[in-house]
């Protein structure tokens, strides 16, 4: 893990301030620490899942990549180069080559997509703006876009209302597609969806990366999707990353508290299997205030009590790229 | 002979929208015994929660419930009056909706939301409808159930919610629950805690219930018999086992092998081509025959009628018997 991965997060950390309520004495009364110093490397061409439930911050992780949010404090290497500092210099034309190489898939395909525009507009606005294909192409590559998603080519003529949300989910990936990225950020790309066109979303997916060696930063409460596209996950929890591993590994034989909880809590599509499930006491507690030492302490069910209510522990190597935070873990 | 607490024979529910007639729920037939939990499976827009909203006629205008029965402890109610109704909603019949934050009211308190149900259906005084609303608390298993209480549903979790709503449906005793997707908008672990709630709590109290629910592994773990809608029809009913192990409606098996497993990862996910029908103009005869593997010429010609194949295993497919299907499960 390091500068030499594809991507690499060092680091990251970011925090959103909490101003109490006036006009003349708007003071900061707390932060809401949404990531909390995570670092991360995808190598090119492979997917790399975050899971965790909702309020944990992966999408929080996913927008400060791409400097929608900007981190508080942490490096981002894109291919080596630091990206943060690219971000923050204000060059225009520099942030907008490095826009190119980042795209990024929203989760609601009925709020991401402008309504009055067609869906010519939306995958051709790109081309307008990076001018990276001549004008008398534009339509050449519309429609290879198009035809590479699956759509065809009568439906550039017709405005987002008239798809279904299989199909709008395609043209947000035709229109992330159109400035030829390297990493895309998918960002719940199916949870929207129906399970029948979940899948042909999920394949799509696997398919564009074969084809055009795309690295994608896969963002997921939903387990058995990530299992079936990801190469490598990692599970977050308040803010931190509680176990790192490649799939099958984390999948088989998971190591943290949490990830156990969670792979066992999954409703498992088989009657006979009849397994016994960990039921976790109590819900994720507020990002604002999170509990001393491990964050998972207090709904931990193999806790140490002087150990893991004090000490935070770090996430170290077992083994076979398999990275755990937990101090009790593996004993 | 199981007694059967609920029968609904061809349910007709149409919208009529100004775009022409939406046929959300077109001949359902579906049928609960006593002390039952009984799943229904379906894509958006198979026609699931109308069905549940047209059994206790809340249907949202432009909707109508156009022909039928309804047939709950052997009388029909869809000719008794919205007075009459009134005594079976919410008392005989509990409702869990699938929203937890919209459908709890925000300007009141959980007390009163759950007095309010207490003292409509039950001859109480104040003080005895908050006590009862205590007790029900801490049945749901809340912390502190003198303090929660006087919250109000902003203070609470979606979990939280969820089983002040589970509280809510459970709270004049009713016979039948009908829970439309109570878990979808929560976490898994949280999931994980309200299924748990709900299955411990259905035998506690010894009701019979309809889950709402489009994830075959919730049905999975809870129902004891499955009914798989589409298109406002309905594809398959049997036991459990028998939907996960023997279907025999393609679209059963579709359903069963679009969804990618946690146990058996495949390289490639099959893939259920097209998408959900327009129900304005539904597709002719079968409506599952333009995405079908099966289909012959005779599928879009009649409307397949639901029969009765093995005792308690009842398909609407006329080709259910030549074809072969493997479940992915493999067979029992």
């Amino acid at each position: 893990m390091g500068k030499e991965n594809f991507l690499y997060v060092e680091n990251l950390v970011k925090h959103f301030p909490i101003y109490s309520r006036g006009i003349f004495l708007r003071k900061s009364v707390g932060t809401v620490h949404a990531v909390d110093g995570i670092s991360f490397s995808i190598d090119k061409g492979t997917t790399f899942g975050l899971v965790g439930e909702s309020g944990c911050g992966k999408t929080t992780t996913a927008r400060s990549i791409l400097n929608l949010d900007s981190p508080t404090s942490g490096n981002i290497y894109l291919e080596g180069k630091e990206i943060g500092a690219i971000f923050k210099s204000k060059n225009k034309a520099e942030i907008q080559k490095l826009r190119r190489k980042i795209q990024y898939v929203f989760q609601n395909p009925y709020a991401s997509l402008d309504p009055r525009m067609t869906v010519a507009d939306i995958i051709m606005e790109p081309f307008m703006i990076h001018k990276h294909v001549p004008k008398q192409k534009w339509y050449d590559k519309l429609y290879e876009l198009l035809g590479l998603v699956g759509l065809e080519e009568y439906h550039a003529e017709r405005y987002p209302h008239e798809f279904s949300g299989g199909q709008r989910q395609r043209i947000c990936i035709a229109r992330a597609l159109a400035v030829e990225p390297q990493l895309l950020v998918a960002d719940e790309p199916v949870a929207s969806l129906d399970v029948s066109v979940r899948a042909q979303i999920l394949n799509l997916l696997q398919q564009l990366q074969q084809k055009l060696k795309i690295t994608y930063l896969y963002i997921s409460h939903d387990l058995s999707t990530v299992r079936h596209i990801c190469h490598r996950v990692a599970v977050m929890y308040l803010g931190k990353f509680v176990e790192i591993a490649k799939t099958d590994e984390l999948f088989n034989s998971p190591l943290h508290p949490y990830t156990q909880a969670l792979l066992s809590s999954i409703p498992i599509p088989d009657p006979k299997t009849k397994r016994s499930r960990i039921i976790l006491p109590g819900e994720i507690p507020s990002p604002i205030n999170p509990p001393l030492g491990c964050r998972f302490n207090p709904r931990c069910t193999i806790k140490n009590k002087d150990l893991c209510t004090k000490t935070e522990p770090k996430l170290t190597d077992v083994g076979n790229g398999h990275w755990v935070a937990c101090s009790e873990a593996h004993k | 002979m199981v007694k059967k607490i609920l029968k609904i024979e061809q349910l007709k529910t149409y919208f009529y929208t100004w775009a022409g007639i939406v046929k959300a729920v077109d001949g359902i037939e579906i049928d609960v015994n006593e002390g039952e939990t009984l799943g229904l499976v379906g894509e958006s827009g198979s026609g699931k929660s109308v069905t549940a909203l047209s059994i206790i006629s809340i249907v949202p205008s432009p909707g109508r419930i156009v022909e039928g029965k309804i047939i709950y402890k052997g009388e029909n109610l869809l000719e008794k009056t919205e007075k009459d109704i009134q005594q079976i909603r919410g008392k005989e019949i509990g409702y869990i909706f699938q929203d937890p934050a919209t459908s709890l009211n925000p300007v009141y308190n959980i007390a009163d939301q759950l007095t309010e149900v207490i003292r409509r259906h039950q001859n109480v005084t104040k003080k005895e409808a908050l006590e009862k609303a205590i007790e029900l608390l801490s049945l749901v298993e809340i912390p502190d159930p003198e303090i929660k209480i006087w919250n109000y549903p902003h203070q609470l979790s979606g979990g939280m919610k969820q089983r002040i709503a589970v509280a809510r449906a459970l709270s004049c005793q009713p016979s039948l629950l009908l829970a439309d997707e109570p878990t979808t908008n929560l976490d898994v672990t949280i999931q994980a805690q309200i299924l748990q709630l709900m299955k411990s709590l259905k035998h506690k109290l010894g009701m019979s219930m309809i889950l709402i629910t489009h994830d075959m592994g919730v049905v999975a773990d809870v129902a004891d018999r499955i009914t798989v809608l589409y298109a406002g029809r309905v594809c398959e009913t049997a036991d459990t086992r028998t939907i996960f192990f023997n279907p025999r409606h393609p679209y059963t098996k579709a359903l069963l092998t679009a969804v990618p497993s946690l146990a058996l990862r495949k390289e490639k996910l099959e893939v259920i081509p097209g998408t959900i029908p327009n129900l304005i103009e539904p597709p002719s005869g079968c409506r599952f025959h333009p995405r079908c593997e099966y289909a012959k010429p005779e599928c879009s010609k009649e409307m397949p009628p639901l029969e009765e194949i093995e005792p308690g295993h009842f398909v609407a497919c006329i080709r259910a018997l030549e074809i072969e299907i493997k479940s992915p499960l493999g067979h029992r």
